[in-house]
């Protein structure tokens, strides 16, 4: 469990990182690394150079804007989950970061690194899929904003480029009056979820997303949908598959109880919110 | 008076060292950047034939040392590993090379070994390494080696390592007059010991004196010392082997030796360097040993009041790909399986089947699981049948506390008779009852299910054979400073040893409990000992320590006696000084341990300002030589133990479980032990052994196992994928009750606990599961997602019929 050699660097500003990636074909960028240096140990991916961006500055801040939570590059998941202001923008943010692995794991792994990572196992990636969030990214071309339904396109595989850097992400507030919940069944306390829901409801309007049961995080609209049907409505969408820890069968029916259960927390959440008011 | 220690709460002395990372592990050891590190070349197949390994890719890489495959083996270490506990029953043994030769059976056996500068480069070059395969068809899991369809071993027919049958009475008879008859089919699963600490050898071969130093990560270093020196080519003197702290063993680390702890004191010989492998955790999970895998069928006959008449138990045991430790883990279930209970007639008949899978050695409770599992199943078939309460089938058939010594009528692990020494069942289960809950629980259910919710409540009973022999010995050693040396030869793994012997040195010499330093597993301290397993150090070095601290006081008594001019019979020792009964310390006549040790040795240089003291003191009679013929110098005490047979240690676990009626999530609501271990040397330590034990069969019933795919790759060798649980899956708090029950076998009542919190884990938790879905378990582990399958095939087919 130790990785194959490789070059390393550890540029200082956003446009030497991208430099560096530029003129490193197939470095990788190294955050938090809780998902990237498993890999490398396990010698199940040996990329030729690591670019740390650990040294970057400037990555590391949460601000609260007027669209919502910009999250940089290097926040941690702990950061996050303890910001009392991202919490009060947009409150989905911490009920799904709570179930991100565990707190040592939070202290180092970074947001997101989780989002660009594309594993449709995360909990981060189905909540900036619900929410309509982005990333933005830099490289020698110039920076852009990838919208989220553009960013996951496959199992681990997001659309950003290989000379690219996420820069940080926005998670947008959270509109008056919506409400948001989010739930999840693991094996154990901070595993890979077996099936996760995301939910949000505006007005009329009901969506959840999932992890888990999918390649990628997949964002359902349930708007109309009778609470007794939102399950089933919602597998049309999916495709859990079976694995040593649970069958396709048992994560469907996961899909059934917790859509049902997430859908009326987030209405819930929703009136308390107007009463709160 | 000193207050005695035995069965005080003393806090663990060795826990500030842990605590603050001060343990000192083997990958400890050696940390200068001249030690060389190894990888090894592992098989990827489950079932090849060797054709050809390519080395050359590596042999000019910078910083590699050496890279041996068996064609580099000579003599002893060319042949295959030793088969440590041969049986009569065991016609088919078969062991693995240091390095495959010509084939490989299980994937994770070793092929090549290097040596490099650092593990890193060690990795390089393994992945370097090119071997040629022709495959074969691998078997895996019972069902195929008992198909044997394919072989695992050509020259081994059916798979079939063994088959063995003990009986008592005419079963047959037996089971044709009972009065009702039931039939059961059982399976468990594998899982593993996964100590935290995986395996680690260090090797060091001294020039200068000719001796070769071997640090290791074992249970036994007696036994690796033992076979180091017999595989290498050296004298027994030659080798020292040191067990430094280990992080947990579990059983594991008692297999020995290891391909690594062969090839890495070779290698520090062969290359003048020290040498150091650690394993990796992926290692660990291909390349160590897994336990529990069992298919059983049983067949049972009984009266009206669920009374055993006749119980006949048939069970297939997966043993993987060899059987170094012989038939230790299919006899314990077969003859544990009788737990705390008396058929009239009992048969079992077993088979120990091959596997291109891991081996499997003992793991904590060593087959006792897989036996309670199939009795405590069994007696819940039978209450289920009769309409009774679950513990009073179980009251019917307890061995009462009159019957003891209670003989099973077959033997043991050890070669023994089964004969269980004291203990009081009836009791146990009033004292189990009372702690769970058990005949509250009716009422609970009720208010549960008026909630929408779905709760169920299991017991199961066991009785542990504890502290096997040989023996083990103890070494107790007084300095002239008044510090007191213990030194016993089995290793420690965490237990807490340091604390408990220390307790008893003081208990028995009167010495100060601070004074005490105990040392284990260390061959040049003791060269002669067995090992840490079997749930004995307490019952054996505890034992040993004990005889051995009594002779050091008996020579301090005789001396102290001379010198005070005072009877032994009249004397007392108390916190490290001799004194005479009653007289007042303060002016009596008085000297202390450090000043007798001064004076046990006739050779007086002053040193200390002991032997100034000691100069006010005469002893010995000036017309006779200074050592007499029936004496040596120095103030030592030094014994042996060896009981007749084991000890019998027994317990009750109860559960409380609910299951989620929709996602089938297992949650436990109550978990309560009540457990005999004979006389308890540190509560606190008993209680801490259970809470692990309890942990660690939570895991094995719900969490837990080895998820093989057919061609025999293990998905799961990952603490990501095997499910260890965390703290976040135990019980809010385990209820503890003891009951002691003295073992007559032992100067101290002292019976095993270490494996106890393990052995009902499967059987309690199908027990509570099946009350709660009203249907039985037959399979364990279980996962939400295997019983959520179970209501679908079991119970909603019914439901969901067209009445029309």
């Amino acid at each position: 469990m130790k990785p194959a050699p490789f070059r390393y660097h550890r540029p200082a500003t956003p446009a030497e990182a991208w430099e560096t990636l530029a003129a490193d074909p197939g470095a990788k960028v190294l955050a938090g690394g809780q998902s990237l240096v498993p890999l490398l140990s396990m010698r199940l991916a040996s990329p030729p150079a690591l670019v740390d961006i650990n040294a970057v500055a400037g990555l590391d801040a949460i601000e609260i804007r007027d669209d919502g939570v910009h999250v940089g590059a290097l926040v941690r998941h702990a950061d996050l989950l303890a910001s009392p202001e991202a919490g009060k923008v947009q409150p989905l943010l911490a009920r799904a970061l709570v179930h991100v692995a565990h707190p040592t794991i939070r202290n180092r792994g970074t947001s997101v690194g989780s989002l660009v990572h594309a594993d449709s196992a995360a909990e981060l990636p189905a909540v900036l899929a619900l929410l309509g969030g982005s990333v933005v990214a830099g490289s020698v071309r110039g920076t852009r904003t990838v919208p989220a339904e553009q960013l996951f396109v496959g199992p681990l595989e997001s659309s950003l480029r290989p000379d690219e850097l996420a820069l940080g992400a926005v998670f947008p507030a959270l509109p008056e009056g919506a409400g948001v919940a989010f739930g999840e069944v693991a094996r154990r306390h901070g595993d890979y979820a077996l099936c996760g829901v995301a939910a949000l409801v505006h007005g009329d309007t009901v969506k959840a997303s999932y992890l888990s049961v999918s390649d990628v995080p997949t964002v359902v609209d349930l708007t109309g949908v009778p609470e007794e049907e939102l399950g089933d409505v919602a597998l049309q969408h999916l495709d859990p598959v079976g694995d040593i820890h649970a069958t396709a069968d048992y994560r469907a029916q996961l899909v059934r109880v917790l859509t049902k259960k997430v859908v009326r927390q987030a209405r819930l959440d929703r009136l308390d919110d107007r009463e709160a008011r | 008076m000193t207050t005695k220690l035995m069965g005080q709460k003393v806090q663990r002395t060795e826990d500030q060292r842990f605590l603050r990372g001060q343990g000192r592990y083997a990958d400890d050891v050696a940390v200068s950047p001249d030690t060389l590190h190894c990888a090894v070349l592992r098989s990827p197949h489950a079932h090849a034939r060797i054709v050809d390994i390519d080395v050359s890719g590596v042999l000019d890489v910078d910083g590699v040392h050496a890279v041996w495959t068996h064609d580099d083996l000579e003599g002893a270490m060319a042949e295959p590993l030793p088969l440590l506990i041969p049986h009569p029953a065991l016609t088919e043994g078969r062991t693995q090379y240091a390095l495959a030769k010509d084939e490989v059976n299980y994937v994770g056996e070793a092929i090549a070994f290097v040596v490099a500068a650092d593990r890193y480069l060690a990795e390089d070059a393994v992945s370097r390494i090119e071997v040629t395969y022709d495959f074969l068809p691998p078997v895996v899991g019972i069902d195929a080696a008992r198909a044997a369809t394919n072989l695992v071993h050509p020259d081994v027919p059916g798979n079939v390592a063994a088959r063995m049958e003990q009986s008592t009475g005419d079963v047959d008879a037996a089971m044709r007059k009972a009065p009702h008859t039931l039939a059961l089919d059982l399976t468990v699963e594998r899982s593993a010991c996964t100590p935290l600490e995986g395996r680690g050898t260090v090797a060091r071969w001294d020039p200068d004196t000719n001796r070769l130093q071997v640090w290791t990560s074992t249970q036994t270093s007696t036994g690796v010392r033992a076979v180091v020196a017999a595989k290498l080519g050296l004298d027994l003197g030659q080798v020292d082997v040191v067990t430094p702290d280990v992080g947990g063993g579990f059983g594991v680390k008692i297999n020995h030796p290891w391909p690594e702890e062969l090839l890495v004191p070779l290698a520090a010989m062969t290359l003048g360097r020290t040498v150091k492998f650690t394993e990796d955790r992926r290692e660990h999970f291909i390349s160590s040993a897994h336990e529990r895998g069992q298919v059983q069928h049983i067949e049972v006959g009984f009266d009206d009041d669920g009374r055993l008449l006749a119980l006949d138990v048939q069970f297939w045991h997966d043993h993987g790909a060899y059987i170094p430790y012989g038939l230790i883990v299919p006899i314990i279930t077969s003859t544990q399986l009788l737990g705390p209970y008396k058929p009239r007639a009992y048969r079992v008949v077993f088979e120990s089947l091959y596997t291109n899978t891991v081996m499997v050695t003992p793991y904590r409770g060593a087959g006792r699981p897989q036996g309670c599992y199939a009795m405590e199943r069994t007696m819940d078939a039978i209450a289920e049948f009769l309409g009774r309460d679950r513990t009073e089938v179980r009251a019917a058939n307890f061995i009462q506390p009159d019957e003891f010594p209670y003989d099973q009528g077959l033997i043991f692990q050890d070669g023994r008779e089964l004969e269980y020494d004291s203990g009081d069942y009836p009791a146990m289960l009033e004292k189990a009852k009372a702690l769970i809950g058990w005949d509250e629980f009716p009422a609970f259910r009720d208010e549960m299910a008026a909630e929408g919710r779905r709760v169920g409540i299991g017991l199961a009973c066991y009785v542990e054979g504890t502290g096997v022999g040989p023996y083990e010995g103890a070494h107790v050693h007084i300095e002239t400073s008044g510090k007191v040396k213990v030194a016993t030869g089995l290793t420690t793994q965490g237990q807490g040893h340091q604390t408990v012997f220390a307790q008893l040195v003081a208990d028995t010499l009167g010495c100060r409990f601070e004074d005490v330093e105990v040392v284990t597993g260390d061959t040049r301290r003791m060269p002669y000992a067995v090992g840490t397993f079997a749930s004995r150090a307490a019952v054996m070095s505890g034992s040993a320590i004990h005889l051995a601290a009594l002779r050091a006081r008996e020579k301090v008594l005789r001396i102290a006696a001379d010198a005070l001019e005072a009877a032994e019979d009249d004397l007392e020792i108390n916190d490290g000084v001799v004194s005479v009964k009653g007289a007042p310390l303060d002016g009596g006549a008085a000297i202390d341990l450090g000043t007798v040790a001064v004076l046990s040795n006739p050779l007086r240089y002053a040193f200390d300002e002991k032997s100034r003291i000691a100069t006010q003191f005469s002893v010995g009679d000036p017309g006779k030589p200074p050592v007499a013929d029936d004496d040596e110098p120095g103030l030592e005490g030094k014994d042996f133990y060896s009981p007749e047979r084991a000890t019998f240690a027994s317990g009750m676990h109860a559960v409380i479980v609910e299951t989620d009626p929709d996602t089938a999530e297992i949650t436990i609501l109550k978990y309560a032990v009540v457990h005999d271990c004979g006389r308890l040397i540190n509560p606190m330590i008993v209680e801490g052994q259970i809470h692990g034990g309890v942990a660690q069969g939570i895991g094995g019933a719900l969490y837990e196992r080895m998820a093989y795919d057919e061609s025999g790759q293990l998905l799961n060798a990952s603490f990501m994928d095997f499910l260890m649980p965390y703290v976040t899956e135990m019980p809010d708090g385990i209820d503890i009750d003891h009951l002691e029950t003295p073992s007559p076998l032992n100067p101290l009542g002292i019976k095993g606990a270490g494996e106890a919190g393990v052995i009902p884990s499967a059987a309690v938790f199908a027990s509570a599961i099946s009350d709660a879905e009203g249907f039985p378990i037959t399979a364990m582990p279980i996962s939400p997602s295997e019983l959520f399958a179970l209501r679908r095939s079991l119970v909603e087919p019914v439901e969901t019929e067209d009445p029309s």
